[in-house]
């Protein structure tokens, strides 16, 4: 009789390891570079950020004062973004997931909504530039950029929210009913209930995203300069991500300071987000139930 | 609305004052395919405990799933038949089956708490129900807790998570929601069967109280539950009724060869 061969054999042991020591790379050489960019910007930007800077409209052909205008605009460009796409975006979620039946209707639109994340947002930008600022009149404006960037993070917020919707248990919605629940009570006092932390963190990192790109705003919100704040959602503004990109591309002489000060705010701004949304679904899941 | 059903010479209210529900000629089909029924036939009588025994996938949720339209959330791919509950039969598409659901209640195999308080739980159904009267709700509440034998372990701790209850009282808390409606009818899918023996004893003594003022449909968890509990027991194979008699002669004298073999322990 052969004999028995021992528990974990030496080679495979040696396998293993070798195969964690892989994945281990494998997740260095994603962070690794991450980590790098955010501290290489937030040292070389610390020096630049003041008072000053941080109130101040810019001076000098953008070479001095702050960057008050640019980080307002970001501003109101996230929340008129948010206030356009998250009750169309839950809304649509709450249909897909809980009304819709499973037909070719729905696959299809479910499939167009998974395409609409992958257009590339230069495409949305020119799409808003045709729809909002000359078909609809908005002109170049805080409206017609939040329009577009709505449109752009819509899809963002659909497929979290659907996601999040459908991870409540069946059976709540089972009991629900057969407690003499109607299917809208049983959404809006069950399920949305349970699955806003999910919803929650679609929404910050949709609009998050939305709070960087630039391409979108290019021709549909965006100034180049703007010595005052906006006054009304009809005015043109300045934005973060275009601000950056015009002083480090278009403007000659700019000091190198304010261009990573800038990227540093921005920086700031868009993880601060982040980390909200890891904030919200941390504690949402430690207060969980299920 | 009283429907009537004309027979040879006569006009009967289905079901008679005798009986809470009459199922005739029920069939149906899951779109899975998984799970059918043929053809029942079954009366269930007022204020006592019928048991739907058999082996599992033979169609005994099913059946009490049809009574209060819960198999509304399946895929059903065929249904015909009727279910006559209160002189109505609940299958037309004009039954308002919520009002049915508050009629006839269910308790499920696992117990599944509402992901909020004790106190929530019970008034959940009342709220929905559009019950505003705080203090009607609180006398419900205790009278429906009282008769799961639960009031006692929870009557100080009423705003605590439903969660945090153990498995068994889960489980009576579930009866005890499905009491405060006041429900005429309550259905028990297998009720006991993730509970430890003491639990089931208790859920099973609230179900003899019960039966006094409920009509109660139990699938039992075990041929053995369904001897202590039943008033009267229908054996159900593979969809079909095979046969209904009084609970102390099916599980003695059973008529069908079907039954006796199954009774006995042969199958299933």
């Amino acid at each position: 009789m052969a004999a028995s061969p021992p528990i974990l054999s030496r080679r495979r042991y040696q396998i293993q390891r070798a195969g964690f020591a892989a994945l281990l790379m494998a997740t260095l050489v994603t962070v690794v570079p991450i980590i790098l960019i955010a501290a290489l910007i937030l040292w070389r930007g610390a020096p630049a950020i003041s008072w000053e800077f941080l109130t101040q409209p810019p001076r000098q052909g953008m070479r001095e004062g702050g960057i008050l205008p640019a980080i307002l605009g970001t501003l109101w460009l996230t929340l008129g973004t948010g206030v356009l796409a998250v009750p169309f975006g839950v809304a649509a979620a709450i249909y897909l997931a809980e009304y819709a039946p499973e037909s070719r209707w729905t696959r299809t639109i479910r499939v167009a909504i998974i395409s609409l994340a992958g257009i590339p947002s230069v495409v949305y930008g020119l799409f808003g530039l045709g729809l909002f600022v000359l078909f609809l009149g908005f002109g170049t404006s805080i409206l017609a950029g939040s329009f577009t960037l709505a449109i752009m993070t819509l899809p963002v917020i659909i497929s979290t929210a659907e996601e999040a919707l459908r991870s409540v248990p069946q059976s709540f919605r089972v009991v629900s009913i057969s407690l003499g629940g109607t299917q809208w009570q049983t959404i809006r006092r069950i399920v949305l209930p349970e699955a806003l932390p999910g919803i929650l963190t679609g929404v910050i990192l949709g609009l998050e995203r939305a709070a960087g790109e630039t391409a979108p705003i290019l021709f549909t919100a965006a100034a180049f300069f703007l010595p005052r704040l906006p006054t009304s959602p009809l005015d043109a503004t300045m934005a973060l991500p275009y601000h950056l990109f015009v002083i480090s591309t278009q403007v000659p002489g700019m000091p190198i300071r304010l261009q990573y000060g800038t990227a540093a705010v921005l920086l700031v701004f868009v993880l601060g987000m982040n980390i909200l949304a890891t904030v919200v679904r941390s504690r949402a899941r430690a207060r969980r139930q299920w | 609305m009283v429907a009537v059903v004309e027979t040879a010479n006569q006009t009967t209210r289905l079901p008679d004052e005798r009986h809470a529900l009459a199922i005739r000629g029920l069939s149906l089909v899951y779109s899975d395919g998984k799970e059918s029924l043929r053809e029942i036939e079954l009366d269930i009588p007022v204020h006592a405990i019928t048991v739907l025994f058999g082996p599992a996938g033979g169609g005994k949720s099913t059946l009490l799933r049809s009574l209060n339209r819960l198999n509304d959330l399946t895929d059903v791919r065929h249904r015909s038949g009727q279910v006559w509950f209160d002189g109505q039969d609940i299958l037309q598409p004009a039954t308002d089956v919520i009002a049915l659901r508050r009629r006839v209640g269910m308790v499920f195999a696992r117990p599944v708490v509402l992901p909020m308080t004790i106190r929530g739980n019970m008034t959940y159904g009342l709220e929905l129900a559009g019950e505003r009267d705080h203090k009607h709700m609180a006398m419900l509440l205790e009278r429906s807790l009282r008769a799961a034998a639960l009031w006692d372990e929870v009557k100080d701790r009423l705003d605590d998570p439903a969660i945090s209850l153990s498995g068994g009282q889960q489980q009576r808390l579930c009866l005890a929601r499905v009491l405060a409606l006041e429900p005429e009818v309550i259905l028990l899918d297998e009720p006991t069967s993730g509970l430890d023996p003491l639990s089931t004893g208790k859920v099973e003594a609230s179900l003899h109280e019960l039966k006094s003022r409920y009509t109660i449909v139990l699938v039992p968890h075990s041929i053995q539950q369904a001897a202590r509990m039943a008033d009267y027991a229908a054996f159900v194979l593979d969809g079909q009724l095979i046969e209904v008699a009084p609970g102390k002669e099916i599980f003695t004298r059973p008529r069908d060869r079907r039954t006796q073999d199954y009774v006995e322990g042969r199958f299933g």
